[in-house]
């Protein structure tokens, strides 16, 4: 006991006492309930992607496995991740394609025209730290979550398209099943229970890279931290977590 | 009129501060779901929605536990970054509860195409065929293991690789040289090129010997006769300054504009 144990501090710890035994008999049975077996801890982590533009050799296969994964309407105008081309000609004329988001790879380059530079830009959601797609919804419908996810709420999405608006990045789309939001979800069905995300899982070279941002010794952050590392419209002030190596100055 | 009791006018605008708050709890509850709020300006039960769809890629180490032999080929070969279900597709169900259908053998062209069709965006250095000039009538499979996918011959020249760079030195003042000139590659290239990496020239000096003025070229060098040939000469010490050569001039094709 403190050599002053004053009456003042005395009653004060009276009042504290109990109020702190409560919250703890309150608290505990909850966290207890929480953490039972090896749960998933949200808060324990903090997700991001990093794509590596010089591997990828826009074969499509994530294209095509995000969408069989999570249920993605197959016709060609709904993405949760595409694949773009680009092609910078000698003459400056910057061209970009997608055919059908490049799940089925590209053709060969029509134009005789001579060509500086070409590669392919895989694309998604990028989760932005602070997405103007979240703050947009009027019933709270799309939301961050404790491990930095952008999600949809199905159930409570009114399908008003003010998000798909105010995505800057085109990352969203208007489910014609259910009319609601789609969009990517680092496929949190699977990375909450130790998966990659199919697209990374699926990818052949390695262009994508799932990770904790937060932990230094992760492939993403050794990628992160030894490339040339830029986000998509950095102006935007969105705070993108969808981290590019080496992109292009042309890329949009 | 007596004290303490409330006049009426009071009464009925406390009734009606009442009734319209007793409808805004109401609305609330009808109207802000159950968890809304936990985390977030959020359902909080979303979240275990979202976590909750059922997976369809296993992913390969999920594989291992029955095919382990395929497993263990795949992970050593050119195809080790591929995972199983890039080819076979999604096969989760497969792997749970060995379901009835077993996954697809895709066995047609397309498949190996989609990654190894020559495409001018795909980066450089990897391995790509143009489908009419690469065997067309046998299917890819009967030459090259999926699992385990080796050129079954070693290439004889470094053209079998190097096709660009090939075809760039052909046609540039630097066509009577041979690759062999600046590289020195060990034959183990041929065979695992990313294992054992030729070497590249690193300095000034190198193109010096045969490019600076006043310096006397060996009628031979590394095999290539130089007097037969009229080599421009540039002063070493001052002629760009000290950047590298290859700063300025592209070493397999150089320009002197
Ligand atoms: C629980 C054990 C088990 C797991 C796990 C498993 N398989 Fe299989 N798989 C089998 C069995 C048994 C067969 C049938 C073998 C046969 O027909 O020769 C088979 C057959 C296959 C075949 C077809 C072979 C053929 O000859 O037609 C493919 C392809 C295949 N599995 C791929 C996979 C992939 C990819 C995974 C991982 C996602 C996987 N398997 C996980 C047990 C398993
Ligand atoms: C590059 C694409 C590709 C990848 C990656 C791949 N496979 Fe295959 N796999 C094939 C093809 C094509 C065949 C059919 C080969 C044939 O019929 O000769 C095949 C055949 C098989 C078979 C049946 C025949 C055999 O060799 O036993 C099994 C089982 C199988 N694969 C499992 C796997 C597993 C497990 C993995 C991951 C470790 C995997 N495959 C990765 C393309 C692939
Ligand atoms: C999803 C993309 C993908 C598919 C499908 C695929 N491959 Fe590959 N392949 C790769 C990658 C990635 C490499 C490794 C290249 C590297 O080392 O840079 C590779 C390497 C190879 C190599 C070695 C080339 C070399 O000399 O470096 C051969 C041969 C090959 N694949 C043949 C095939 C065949 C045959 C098929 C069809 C059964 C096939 N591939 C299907 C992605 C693919
Ligand atoms: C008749 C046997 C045969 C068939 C069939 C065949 N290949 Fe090849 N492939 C070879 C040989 C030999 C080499 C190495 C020599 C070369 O590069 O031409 C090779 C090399 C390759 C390479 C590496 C090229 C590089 O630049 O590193 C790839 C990729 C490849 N093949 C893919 C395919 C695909 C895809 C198919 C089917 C469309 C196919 N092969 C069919 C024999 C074959
Ligand atoms: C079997 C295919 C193959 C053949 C044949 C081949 N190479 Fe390579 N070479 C490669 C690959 C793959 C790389 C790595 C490219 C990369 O990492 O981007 C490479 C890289 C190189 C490099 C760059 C090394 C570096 O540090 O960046 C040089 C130089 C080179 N090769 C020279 C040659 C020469 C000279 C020959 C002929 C004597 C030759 N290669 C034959 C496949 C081949
Ligand atoms: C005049 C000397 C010279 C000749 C001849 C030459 N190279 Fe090179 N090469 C160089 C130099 C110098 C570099 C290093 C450039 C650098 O470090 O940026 C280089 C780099 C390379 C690289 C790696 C960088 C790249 O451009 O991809 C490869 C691969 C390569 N050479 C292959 C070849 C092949 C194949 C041949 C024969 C067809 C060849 N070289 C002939 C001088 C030469
Ligand atoms: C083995 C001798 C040799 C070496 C080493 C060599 N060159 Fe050359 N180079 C030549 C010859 C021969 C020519 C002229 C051929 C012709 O046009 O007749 C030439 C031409 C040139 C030209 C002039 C092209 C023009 O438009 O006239 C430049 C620039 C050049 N080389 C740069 C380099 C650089 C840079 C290097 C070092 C990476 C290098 N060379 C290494 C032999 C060599
Ligand atoms: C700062 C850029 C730069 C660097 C570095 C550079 N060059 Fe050049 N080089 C030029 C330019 C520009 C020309 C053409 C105009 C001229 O002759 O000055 C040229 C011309 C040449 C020529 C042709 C001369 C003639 O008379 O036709 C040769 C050979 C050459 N360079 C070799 C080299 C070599 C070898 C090195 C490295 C020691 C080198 N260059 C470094 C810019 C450069």
């Amino acid at each position: 006991m403190p050599k002053n144990y004053e009456r003042r501090e005395f009653l004060a710890d009276l009042v504290k006492f109990p109020c702190a035994t409560l919250l703890l008999g309150v608290s505990g049975p909850i966290k207890a309930l929480a953490s039972a077996g090896d749960e998933y801890q949200a808060s324990e982590h903090h997700y991001a992607m990093g794509v590596q533009i010089e591997k990828c050799i826009g074969c499509g296969k994530c294209v095509e496995a995000c969408k069989i994964e999570n249920d993605v309407p197959m016709e060609p105008y709904y993405f949760r991740t595409w694949i773009e081309r680009y092609i910078i000609y000698a003459d400056g004329e910057v061209s970009v394609d997608s055919p059908n988001g490049g799940i089925d790879g590209f053709p060969p380059i029509e134009s005789e025209k001579a060509i500086l530079r070409t590669f392919f830009v895989p694309k998604l959601c990028n989760h932005c730290e602070n997405p103007p797609c979240v703050q947009v919804c009027p019933v709270g419908a799309t939301f961050k979550t404790q491990d930095g996810v952008i999600l949809v709420d199905d159930d409570y999405c009114i399908g008003c398209r003010y998000c798909i608006q105010a995505c800057p990045y085109g990352a969203r789309f208007l489910d014609p099943r259910t009319h609601t939001a789609g969009k990517c979800t680092f496929c949190y069905h699977r990375i909450t229970d130790g998966l990659l995300p199919a697209c990374v899982e699926i990818c052949p070279t390695q262009a994508r890279i799932f990770g904790e941002l937060d932990k230094l010794s992760t492939p993403l952050n050794r990628m992160m931290r030894q490339s040339n590392i830029q986000v998509l419209k950095a102006h935007m002030n969105t705070e993108p977590k969808v981290f590019y190596s080496d992109l292009d100055g042309e890329v949009r | 009129m007596k004290s303490g009791k409330i006049p009426n006018q009071v009464l009925q605008v406390g009734l009606v501060f009442l009734i319209v708050g007793a409808t805004m709890i109401l609305v609330r509850q009808r109207f802000i779901p159950e968890s809304f709020g936990e985390l977030g300006h959020y359902r909080a039960d979303a979240v275990e929605v979202n976590a909750s769809h059922e997976i369809q890629f296993a992913g390969w180490q999920a594989c291992a536990e029955c095919h382990d032999d395929v497993v263990a080929t795949k992970n050593s070969s050119f195809h080790r970054t591929l995972s199983c279900e890039t080819c076979h597709g999604p096969a989760a169900e497969h792997a749970r509860e060995e379901a009835e259908e077993d996954p697809p053998l895709p066995t047609g062209k397309e498949l190996c195409l989609t990654c190894h069709r020559y495409l001018v965006s795909r980066p450089t250095g990897f391995p790509q065929i143009i489908e009419d000039r690469h065997e067309p009538a046998k299917a890819c499979h009967s030459c090259h293991d999926p699992h385990d996918p080796v050129p079954s011959e070693r290439p004889e020249s470094c053209a079998g690789c190097h096709a660009t760079i090939s075809r760039v030195i052909a046609v540039s003042h630097h066509a009577p040289l041979d690759c062999e000139v600046c590289h020195e590659a060990e034959p183990e290239h041929f065979l695992r090129p990313r294992a054992h990496l030729p070497r590249k020239p690193f300095e000034r000096d190198f193109c010096g010997n045969c490019h600076a003025a006043g310096i006397e070229t060996p009628a031979n060098f590394r095999g290539v006769d130089l007097t037969a040939l009229d080599i421009p000469k540039i002063e070493q010490d001052t002629h760009g300054g000290t950047l590298l050569c290859w700063q300025c001039h592209y070493q397999h094709s150089p320009e002197a504009r």
